[in-house]
């Protein structure tokens, strides 16, 4: 598979950022790897629009084909699971409190306190000023192995200065996150200024390092709804790969469109394809819509026959939800006791 | 030409008429049969009034190459460009008007007037089709609301190389009638002129020969319909073959030797082209048996 | 989370089909023995299970379905446009209340996945007869005239493929433009034509309107034959389809035909290429391959050759082949052992003339007719597997250099039904489908159907259209 890849994507293999183990890059106004990357501009330009198109019928048709795959019985129950166990439980709300964020936590460990055999979700997901919370929260329940993934970069708009969202940024790592949200600049993005947003991330990423201790990981929001068209979202998946993004994630669940089938699938198949040239990993997750078990195995369905049961893990692929774990306890309810469940039989934060 | 081939011993003459040579009209050159033959014709008295080829195996399989040499050209000239030649080709009969009057007066034993009356059926028979070049498209073609993304659209398209058996009986009109709906649509023909009075399509070779008609778009053939037409029913690179000219029994024949490399066929009308009258309108039938419908889809999204 | 994502078993129930133990011919709205009391069975392709003895139609049965549809003519011809139509909207409303029973039942006898039969064919037959049946009172609008004429009886042939899509693409125009049908379906699948013939009781539809005979080539033969018929349609093999070209020669029936393909999906190296991928496996793992119009020649620009393969090898390794009522079985079984015959000594030779062979590691069942999804590479225009008919799961890679000898390959074959070609470059697109001879071509997209637009091909894939405006044409007096 790499001889193929290397061809089309030859030229990546020099691009400073396809290297996951690289040390630490300067900062982003000094020289050497980022000003080679900003010399070319151009080269980042050519690249991206010289990706294979995307064909937006024969994709969706192609997402609505694997919707129709049926994960029945025991298939269902460990893909109910391993859905739970990929969960990034979310609450994003100008209303949020440390209690909201507390009673989130616990759930999250410990989501059905009727069937102690449910894993804990993937992690919790909040604002940086509720990270240190949370990590408290998960700690006392016993769920330190639950990550705190946290948004930054003046989420959802990313409407800010650099240094803004850096500090944002930093101060959800200084606060203990395990995982940054980041959002692209989409107005850079789609006035094609793409270094920019390049840049950025590669700044981002600069500030998830954490001295003394592991790096927070880098997911990279591209809001799909706002690119608009599949060939964008193509070019931003690899942009983010190229710039260090360690996961590419659909969308901010804070407009109209966001993840979809078809357009998970866009960024599942760039993630093969990545790999292929580079060897590197990338995760995806998508985020905002996903409500039901119905739809949640849709997407591992999706991800089980793109990338292979080698991305069936939480490590590599993400669910950003909140409702969805409702669904999912309830149907697994069902398979466990064979009774349909409901809504009174699981918790409500 | 009776009567310049006419009354040898007439004393008052002062000038031997021209005998004009017909030949045979092969890839927009004017060849004799290969095989060196002719035939007499004459008018429906018994009155002899020229050799005309008796083409030969061989000359039909020329025909078929010089036709499928030039439907590349002629399929893929605009239809407005074809439209003009045919228009030309009317201009051109026009112009010789008297000529074909005579010589159809002596094919079919009309009067002169009546003979001229099918000479002008003929022209104008050359600017109705010339008109539907740009037309058959429109009314044979479409958009198909397809339950789905896509884009989806029908278009007509020339079948080919056609084989043409024009009618034995109206030399003239009922030649034209049924060749310019073939070429119309981006055909190519090959010809067999009526056996019994080919000269008026022999002189018409020499109309679509001045009239830009590209060479080979149209080739025509004099002699034996059976014995041309069965190479031509049975030849793997003729795409269709009409049947106009052909009695109940060779028109089975040829129908069955066609079925070997599918030819889609146009039947003789019931009763022979004895009984068809074409002066009539025509409609759109004859273009329609000669082209194929395409159905392109794509779809639609950003 | 060890265990890998294994789909359990789905099948899809077989109770909601009451397969009836034999069947008569359906003969002037009755069901009834064949004369000669002959009859034979239908079989499971993927169990080789017994599934039904069906009656064996001979001469005698076919004169009397004609002489039935001949009665049932002057009525129905006679009936008002609207209230045809309206006889047609009952058959498309019921097909659509029985389409599970019906998709079942076409899998069970046909082999093909359910996830097809429930989610194209039987979808599509539904559609096929609710838009001929707004045909049948705007007939003077459709371009033939002020008032267009059914023909009389129409002989109709069709194959196993599709065998209840290919009933509705023949009955449907048939019976909107007036005409009567004596439809003979293909031998190896009997059953849901049968089928419809209850469909037809439920909707009340007159008596002779519809008659099927059930039985093998003679059958066919006969029934194109007969004196009484006056249109012929027939879907199936090209030797076949020139033979009742033959038949009807010099007799006043109207023939259309729709016959064999090889079709080329031509794919530049601008292309889509994850769309690609799903186009090319589309265009001849459908069905088994099992399609006329499939896209059973790649024609690949040899700068994404290697990309392209494999990406489509990995994909094939995807394909899940198995159980045709599993709801997750992509790929069936082949419809008959002799079909299954015909594939593995093509295949053969496509191996004895030094092509290469690949299929992704895939268990096969050990009942039935199987064979696994196949790509040859390093395939030229001289080996048969590039110029004959497989009717199979095997995919022909040929490469080109340049547009002009895409187009010169694409064109190379006596068939001409079919096309594929995958470019982002739009001008292209249009230049190829201008040079392309083929009746359909897919332009970035393959395998797509719809009662609306006309099918079928040039050349040796035979003539007239079926579906849109352009396939009544085949049966109006015109």
């Amino acid at each position: 598979m790499t001889v193929c890849y290397a061809r089309r994507y030859a030229h990546l293999v020099t691009m400073p950022a396809s290297s996951p183990t690289a040390p630490p890059a300067p900062p982003p106004a000094a020289p050497s790897a980022l000003a080679d990357a900003t010399a070319s501009d151009a080269a980042l330009r050519r690249f991206l629009h010289g990706l294979p198109g995307v064909d937006a019928v024969g994709l969706e048709a192609r997402a609505a084909q694997l919707g129709t795959r049926s994960i029945k019985t025991t298939a269902k129950a460990y893909a109910i699971d391993l859905a739970i166990s990929m969960i990034d439980l979310t609450t994003l709300e100008g209303a949020d409190t440390p209690g909201k964020v507390r009673a989130l936590c616990a759930k999250g460990v410990n989501p059905d306190p009727t069937d102690r055999t449910v894993p804990k979700v993937a992690a919790i997901c909040v604002y940086p000023d509720m990270v240190a919370t949370a990590k408290e929260a998960l700690a006392a329940a016993g769920g330190q192995d639950v990550k705190v993934a946290s948004v930054a970069t003046a989420f959802p708009s990313g409407r800010a200065e650099l240094d803004v969202k850096l500090a944002d940024t930093r101060d959800a790592v200084a606060a203990g996150a395990d995982e940054i949200d980041m959002v692209i600049d989409r107005g850079a993005f789609l006035s094609g200024r793409y270094m920019k947003v390049f840049e950025e991330i590669r700044a981002v990423k600069q500030a998830c390092a954490r001295p003394g201790g592991e790096d927070a990981h880098l997911k990279v929001i591209f809001e799909n709804g706002e690119l608009s068209t599949y060939d964008n979202i193509r070019r931003a998946s690899w942009l983010a790969m190229l710039a260090g993004a360690d996961v590419i994630k659909t969308s901010t669940g804070k407009v109209a469109v966001n993840a979809t089938p078809a357009n998970t699938l866009v960024m599942l198949e760039a993630v093969r394809d990545f790999r292929a040239a580079t060897g590197t990993r990338i995760g995806v997750k998508p985020a905002g819509g996903i409500r039901t078990t119905k739809d949640a195995i849709k997407y591992l369905v999706m991800v089980n026959e793109v990338l292979g049961d080698d991305w069936l893990h939480p490590d590599w692929f993400r669910f950003g939800a909140s409702s969805l774990l409702n669904d999912l306890l309830m149907q697994r309810q069902k398979l466990t006791t064979g009774r349909y469940s409901g809504p009174d039989y699981v918790t409500v934060d | 030409m009776s009567e310049q081939s006419g009354n040898p011993g007439g004393a008052a003459r002062t000038r031997l008429g021209v005998l004009k040579t017909y030949k045979l009209f092969v890839g927009g050159k004017f060849p004799r049969s290969e095989s060196g033959r002719v035939y007499e014709v004459t008018d429906t008295r018994g009155n002899w009034l020229a050799n005309a080829p008796l083409a030969s195996r061989k000359d039909a399989r020329d025909a078929v190459v010089a036709a499928r040499k030039a439907f590349g050209g002629w399929s893929g000239a605009t239809a407005y460009n074809r439209g003009q030649i045919l228009y030309r080709i009317a201009e051109m009969l026009e112009g010789r008007r008297e000529q074909f009057t005579a010589e159809v007066a002596a094919a079919e034993g009309l009067s002169k007037a009546k003979a001229a009356a099918r000479v002008d059926a003929a022209v104008d028979r050359w600017v109705w089709y010339a008109g539907w070049s740009d037309k058959i498209a429109q009314v044979a073609g479409g958009a198909n609301p397809v339950a789905g993304p896509y884009f989806n659209l029908s278009t007509p398209e020339p079948t080919g190389v056609v084989a043409v058996l024009a009618p034995q009986e109206s030399s003239l009109l009922g030649l034209v009638s049924v060749l310019a709906p073939v070429i119309v649509s981006g055909n190519t023909a090959v010809v067999v002129a009526s056996e019994r009075a080919p000269l008026p399509a022999l002189s018409l070779a020499e109309v679509l020969a001045t009239s830009d008609l590209p060479g080979g778009v149209v080739n025509v053939l004099s002699g034996r319909t059976a014995e041309i037409a069965a190479p031509l029913a049975a030849h793997q690179d003729v795409n269709a073959i009409d049947l106009a000219g052909a009695d109940a029994d060779l028109a089975k024949e040829l129908e069955t030797a066609a079925a070997d490399n599918l030819k889609r066929v146009l039947r003789p009308a019931d009763g022979g082209s004895a009984a068809s009258d074409w002066s009539t309108d025509p409609g759109v039938k004859r273009m329609l048996a000669f082209v194929e419908t395409k159905t392109v889809w794509h779809p639609v999204g950003v | 989370m060890s265990p890998m994502f294994e789909y359990a078993p789905a099948p899809e129930s077989r109770a909601v089909v009451d397969i009836a133990p034999s069947y008569g011919l359906f003969v002037d709205g009755e069901f009834r023995e064949a004369a000669g009391g002959r009859s034979f069975k239908t079989l499971s392709p993927s169990t080789e299970e017994v599934l039904a003895e069906v009656a064996h139609a001979g001469a005698e049965d076919v004169d009397a379905a004609v002489a039935a549809a001949r009665r049932a003519f002057a009525s129905w011809s006679a009936l008002p446009g609207s209230e045809r139509a309206k006889y047609l909207f009952r058959i498309a409303r019921i097909i659509q209340e029985r389409s599970r029973e019906l998709a079942v039942l076409e899998t069970l006898d046909n082999g093909k996945p359910i996830r097809e039969t429930r989610d194209a064919d039987l979808p599509l037959v539904a559609a096929h007869f609710f838009y001929h049946a707004g045909w049948a009172d705007k007939l003077a609008h459709a371009g033939y005239g002020p008032d267009p004429r059914p023909l009389g009886v129409a002989a109709q042939v069709i194959p196993w493929n599709f065998p209840l899509l290919m009933l509705a693409w023949k009955v449907a125009p048939a019976l909107a433009c007036g005409n009567t049908v004596v439809l003979k379906p293909a031998e190896t699948t009997p059953l849901s034509a049968l089928f419809f013939a209850d469909v037809c009781r439920q909707a009340g539809l007159p008596g002779g309107v519809v008659n099927i005979l059930t039985g093998d080539g003679s059958t066919g033969a006969a029934l194109v034959a007969h004196e009484g018929v006056d249109k012929v349609a027939f879907t199936g093999s090209t030797a076949v389809g020139k033979q009742i070209a033959r038949t009807v020669a010099g007799t006043r029936k109207k023939l259309t035909l729709e016959l064999g393909g090889k079709g080329a999906n031509i794919v530049f190296d601008d292309a889509p290429i994850d769309q690609a991928v799903e186009g090319i496996v589309n265009g001849i793992y459908f069905n088994q391959g099992q399609v006329c119009c499939a896209g059973s020649r790649l024609l690949v620009q040899e700068s994404v050759q290697d990309e392209l393969l494999e990406a489509l090898r990995r994909r094939l390794s995807t394909l899940r082949v198995g159980d045709p009522l599993d709801k997750n079985t992509d790929v069936g079984a082949i419809n008959s052992a002799e079909q299954l015959a015909r594939i593995t000594e093509l295949a053969d030779s496509g191996e004895a003339e030094g092509a290469e062979r690949w299929s992704p590691a895939c268990e096969l069942p050990e009942r039935g007719f199987w064979f696994a999804p196949t790509v040859f590479t390093n395939v030229t225009q001289a080996h048969r597997i590039a110029r004959e008919e497989i009717f199979g799961p095997v995919l022909s890679v040929l490469s080109f250099r340049t547009p002009d000898e895409a187009v010169a390959k694409a064109n190379n074959s006596q068939y001409g039904l079919s096309a594929g070609v995958w470019t982002e470059k739009g001008s292209r697109i249009l230049a190829m489908a201008n040079r392309l001879r083929a009746g359909v071509v897919w332009a970035n997209t393959f395998n797509k159907f719809d009662p609306t637009s006309p099918f079928g091909g040039y050349r040796e894939s035979g003539f007239g259209r079926e579906g849109g405006r352009h396939g009544l044409e085949a049966y109006l007096d015109v």
